[in-house]
């Protein structure tokens, strides 16, 4: 994606909404000016809510990666675990568990932990499966050449499983990002005095300040976007290779 | 120097493929192994890689059984043998890495081997192959010869007294594939290797092998082996001789599994 592209796209729905807040003509659809005004006079406060949020799901992502792709490296070569393990997954994947949300804020409250639980059990799973199923496709040619120049199990996990598996985790993250903030949302609206979800609630329902709600929801709206591209920044930068003409 | 003692191998649940087979190459011969798919070529080259074991008897080289892969044995394979995330220098590096990660063990690398001075060794031989300006690029980006160079570099920077190929020129065009056939000759007589290519192919077997060692119909019991003392030559392809030997190994081949040469 080219850096013109995004900003036209951007100006053009910009443009879009401004047109569509005047003909509706309704205080739950502010102008995009009104919002920016919002931005503005709020800056302060939404950047704590923001900064919390972030957090979080950084955190979030990063423990899912540290956890989810060892075992879908283990589980791609070692086809005994996978055997044992793959049901497991295979039954736990297609949960929602969101639905869950109720019960770790039962047991764990409403705390920082509860929320980066959710997630990471929601992108455990998500980041799991691709990472073991590439692992399990690395082509026996390849193996047995680099078992050939004496590389064991270490030195495969090292230098073939890993950087193999490498373009699969950041897909797997890419596609992650918009479920993590999306969870992030829910398990902020609940019971917490900090966060972006908690921040467009409270706006909305409570202070009924539209310009406000909205502001919020552009703040977490950039906070996808700027993991989105962190990871294709961090794309090109591990797996150079790929993008080689 | 290789040597099968009674060789039986089968897959699980599959008929043998060897049986009691006993087979030997000295050091510094060069042998082709020829026959049709799945008649037990690559099975044979995998056992001495020591990347299969057989179900019974031994593979010997140097007089040491080989039950994993031994340091002083290259592999090249016919493809896919490169790492796609790696360039052709780092590629050609991999196995200098890899000692390097173990350090002098006697089990992944040679007991007498030293922390080698890496891009030193590298890029002589990344020069000798003729691969020295595509250096920075990717597998995906270069040509099947190129790769098979690279795959070459690779291997012999490690400094193997045997060097094993899998129709290692089955994927190239045929000037590439004599360019690539001269320069493994070349560097085998160079380095005095004992080189062991299996191939489909009876020009191929008939140009690189000073011995040719034929795969019928399993189960193989016998070796039956083709002495070829002109083998290597470059002007050998020309020869009415030449042409005559393949006719020899073809015929030595059952014929419903003669494939296309």
């Amino acid at each position: 994606m080219q850096r013109r592209d995004i900003i036209i796209t951007t100006v053009i729905f910009l443009l879009a909404w401004q047109l569509f807040a005047m003909i509706v003509q309704r205080d739950i659809l502010p102008s995009p000016l009104q919002v920016a005004a919002a931005i503005v006079t709020q800056f302060g406060v939404l950047a704590r809510h923001f900064i919390a949020s972030a957090l979080r799901v950084i955190v979030s992502v990063i423990i899912a990666i540290v956890l989810a792709v060892p075992a879908g490296l283990a589980m791609g070569q070692m086809p005994r675990l996978n055997r044992i393990f793959s049901p497991i997954a295979y039954i736990l994947y297609p949960i929602p568990k969101i639905v869950f949300l109720p019960i770790v804020l039962l047991f764990f409250g409403a705390t920082d932990f509860s929320k980066v639980l959710m997630i990471v059990l929601i992108l455990f799973f998500q980041i799991l499966v691709p990472v073991r199923d590439d692992a399990a496709g690395i082509r026996p040619e390849l193996l047995n050449s680099v078992k050939s120049l004496g590389a064991g199990r270490r030195a495969l996990f090292r230098f073939v499983y890993l950087p193999a598996s490498l373009p699969a985790v950041l897909t797997a993250v890419r596609l992650s990002i918009g479920t993590a903030v999306a969870v992030l949302y829910i398990t902020e609206t609940a019971a917490t005095l900090l966060g972006l979800g908690y921040y467009i609630y409270l706006n909305a329902s409570t202070l009924f300040d539209y310009p406000a709600t909205y502001a919020g929801a552009v703040a977490m709206g950039v906070l996808g976007l700027l993991l989105y591209f962190f990871i294709d920044w961090l794309e090109r930068r591990v797996c150079p290779w790929k993008f080689a003409g | 120097m290789i040597e099968l003692r009674d060789v039986t191998f089968a897959y699980a649940a599959g008929k043998a493929v060897f049986e009691h087979f006993n087979w030997t190459a000295e050091r510094a011969e060069t042998w082709a192994v020829v026959g049709a798919s799945g008649d037990g070529k690559t099975t044979l080259l995998m056992m001495l890689a020591g990347l299969r074991l057989p179900t019974s008897g031994q593979v010997l080289i140097d007089s040491q059984i080989i039950e994993r892969p031994r340091p002083r044995t290259g592999l090249v394979l016919q493809e896919y043998g490169l790492l796609p995330w790696a360039t052709v220098a780092e590629n050609a590096a991999l196995g200098l890495k890899l000692r390097n990660y173990y350090g002098p063990d006697g089990r992944h690398a040679p007991e007498d081997h030293t922390v080698a001075p890496e891009k030193e060794r590298v890029d002589y031989w990344l020069k000798r192959l003729g691969i020295s300006a595509i250096r920075n690029r990717y597998p995906g980006q270069i040509s099947g010869g190129q790769r098979q160079r690279a795959a070459i570099a690779r291997t012999l920077a490690l400094e193997p007294d045997v060097l094993l190929m899998d129709e290692p020129f089955a994927a190239l065009d045929a000037p590439t594939r004599e360019d690539l056939q001269n320069l493994t000759i070349e560097l085998q007589r160079e380095h005095h290797l004992t080189l062991v290519i299996v191939t489909h192919n009876i020009e191929d077997a008939v140009f690189l092998g000073q011995h040719i060692l034929v795969l019928g119909a399993p189960p193989h019991t016998t070796p039956a082996v083709i002495d070829n003392p002109l083998s290597g030559d470059t002007g050998y392809r020309t020869l009415t001789a030449f042409y005559e030997k393949c006719s020899d190994v073809r015929r030595r081949m059952p014929a419903h599994r003669l494939q296309p040469a």
